[in-house]
């Protein structure tokens, strides 16, 4: 069965994208490895230590995404983005634009105009957003490669608290839909697959587990039954039993 | 003397507002009508309020400490996942104009001055660049005419070239100073309050610019106007009700962050130290149980906020406290003058301090505890 996940024009098996931003450096290797990942979101403002980076840390082969974290908005957020391909980090880019230090969400109005910018200076640009349609529309018009809605604030583990406006994004939006921030469990990333989500991407509910390199295989086998069972297509899910048909019965009599 | 709650007439003034309810907040708040019950629902709490807060700092949440250590260890690592930030403090100056009664610099102090120039403070942050540390934050002692605003710029200037993070814990100023430093390389700055309680705070702080504490309180907004990315807060605890103190550091921060959303807040948890020039002065009714106490209250009211663990605690206090609350630990601490070459006339310092361990010591000391160390966080731009 092929069933490739394609961003920005390169394809993927996995679609489980492991972050990195809350892990202790000597384990990222194993969760790599055992989650299966294929694509690995690092802050850049921690690829550039001078003592243990991050990027040693990485297996070869894993494609890097570099996000922008830090950066208040959209100007900050390109410099930070050039600085990662300087870096060597590639052309992909997870836009993250923050002004809010308390529950880090994303300012999507400044997230818009700065995948506008990296889109046209040739980067692969996955943005990082609250769940808005118009917002993912304007997303795709700007050039992003994916759209990444998040399920929860980041770092909770609640789960997809924005189901339904996923679901909306999942049916509207062409590009690939990555929930990225709040999956905190594998039965959560297991239902966004479910529904119709291209990927999912965690790093809090790993990087916390007392056992990670298990968890991490966890999260990957949840990623792997929910997409098989989005692409069986899911029986229908009713609140009461369908015995009869009390109401037009009459019509076979 | 001069009235300690008037501004000078050269000092830029901000809206009132924050500290006006800081003070209303900390009049109501009263550390003694919380019961066992109270403490409890603070830690069921999803988002404590400020009465979860009063709770968590009150005496009745003391016997809750394990409970209180265990929900911030949870919030910690939601946040701040297994990282914890390195930094080192680099004294450039300890002249000093202010006449405070607890502190070594007190103008009054015959101790030794002394005041790095360019090319000291150059090879001073040489040399704890070469530790590894990227992030560097540097403090004067409050003089004006030792220590002037070109000066300090002139320190951000070098530090920029050997680091990525600069902080700054100099004297209180305006925004369009802070908004120089800012672009000599400098983003975060950190102002101790000492004290929230107006009466204690005119009785220490006797002379100097300090004297007047709406300015010292409004500090952080004008370097946050002045452009600075982010604040820190700290009482000293012990100088007054350290359960009061605590408490409206932990509102100042907390208003703060609610009227600039982007600003990032950080806490530090000074306890009083004896100093060099007087025997007496120690740190009172604040134990290391109140201590934690205090940064786990930190933790859970404001669970997006970094907060520091200072080298005047001791090395299995701070080795914990990372495991528990603490964001960010010094390491390789000198709090003399030109400690880090050991080639210059030494000047003396502004309080003792209990872990002198090495760069490397700590990076080990936070492997051990399964954590990982942080060099920089952070990119300027």
């Amino acid at each position: 069965m092929s069933d490739k996940l394609t961003i920005g024009g390169h394809e993927f098996t996995s679609r489980f994208i492991l972050g990195s931003g809350k892990f202790s450096l000597d384990l990222i290797e194993a969760a790599v490895n055992n989650a299966g990942a294929e694509i690995i979101t690092l802050a850049l403002r921690r690829a550039q230590a001078g003592t243990e980076n991050i990027l040693d840390h990485i297996p070869k082969g894993v494609t890097l995404l570099p996000n922008t974290s830090g950066a208040r908005n959209a100007d900050e957020a390109v410099r930070i983005a050039r600085l990662s391909r300087e870096c060597g980090c590639g052309d992909f880019v997870k836009v993250e634009v923050m002004r809010d230090s308390k529950y880090l969400l994303p300012d999507n109005q400044e997230t818009v105009r700065a995948t506008k910018m990296l889109a046209d200076e040739g980067f692969i640009v996955l943005p990082y957003m609250y769940p808005d349609l118009n917002v993912a529309r304007d997303l795709v018009s700007a050039g992003a490669a994916a759209v990444m809605p998040l399920g929860a604030p980041i770092g909770t583990n609640k789960g997809l608290c924005t189901r339904e406006f996923i679901k909306i994004l999942i049916d509207e939006i062409d590009l690939p839909i990555i929930v990225d921030a709040g999956i905190g469990r594998p039965s959560q990333a297991c239902e966004a697959m479910e529904m119709g989500c291209d990927a999912v991407m965690a790093n809090t509910a790993i990087a916390t587990a007392g056992n990670i390199p298990q968890m991490a295989e966890a999260f990957k086998d949840a990623i792997i039954a929910g997409r098989k069972a989005y692409l069986s297509g899911l029986g229908r899910v009713s609140d009461r039993a369908h015995a009869s048909s009390p109401l037009t019965g009459f019509l076979r009599d | 003397m001069i009235d300690h709650m008037t501004y000078l007439d050269d000092m830029e003034q901000v809206d009132p507002a924050v500290m006006l309810e800081i003070f209303d907040a900390v009049e109501r708040y009263d550390p003694a009508k919380y019961t066992r019950r109270d403490v409890i629902r603070a830690l069921d709490s999803s988002s404590p309020d400020r009465e979860d807060l009063g709770a968590l700092l009150s005496q009745a949440a003391q016997p809750l400490i394990e409970d209180i250590a265990a929900r911030a260890m949870e919030e910690t690592r939601k946040h701040f996942g297994n990282s914890v930030s390195m930094f080192t403090p680099l004294y450039i100056s300890n002249h000093c104009e202010n006449r405070c009664v607890y502190c070594g610099f007190n103008r009054d102090n015959k101790i030794h001055r002394a005041r790095l120039d360019h090319d000291e403070i150059e090879e001073e942050m040489e040399a704890i660049a070469s530790t590894g540390l990227e992030e560097i934050l540097i403090l004067t002692g409050e003089s004006r005419k030792m220590s002037d605003v070109d000066y300090i710029a002139d320190a951000c200037r070098i530090a920029s070239k050997h680091f990525r993070v600069v902080g700054l814990e100099v004297y209180p100023m305006d925004s369009d100073e802070y908004a120089v430093l800012h672009k000599a390389g400098a983003d975060f700055v950190t102002v101790f309050q000492e004290t929230y309680d107006p009466v204690t705070y005119e009785r220490m702080h006797l002379g100097g610019r300090k004297r007047i504490m709406p300015y010292r309180i409004n500090a952080q907004e004008r370097a946050i106007m002045g452009g600075m990315r982010g604040v820190g807060f700290g009482a000293l605890l012990g100088l007054a009700d350290f359960r009061k103190d605590a408490y409206a550091t932990a509102v100042h921060g907390g208003l703060i962050q609610r009227k600039y959303p982007h600003a990032e807040i950080a806490f530090s948890c000074p306890r009083l130290r004896p100093i060099i020039t007087d025997a007496t002065v120690a740190p009172g009714d604040v134990y290391e149980t109140q201590l934690l106490q205090v940064i786990c209250a930190y933790r859970l009211y404001a669970p997006y906020a970094g907060i520091t663990i200072s080298s005047r605690e001791r090395q299995g206090f701070r080795d914990n406290v990372i495991k528990i609350a603490a964001t960010k630990i010094s390491a390789g601490v000198d709090v003399g003058i030109g400690g880090h070459t050991g080639a210059h006339d030494k000047g003396d310092e502004q309080f003792e301090i209990s872990d002198g361990r090495t760069v490397n010591e700590i990076y080990n000391a936070i492997k051990e505890a399964g954590l990982q160390p942080v060099m920089s966080d952070y990119i300027y731009t």
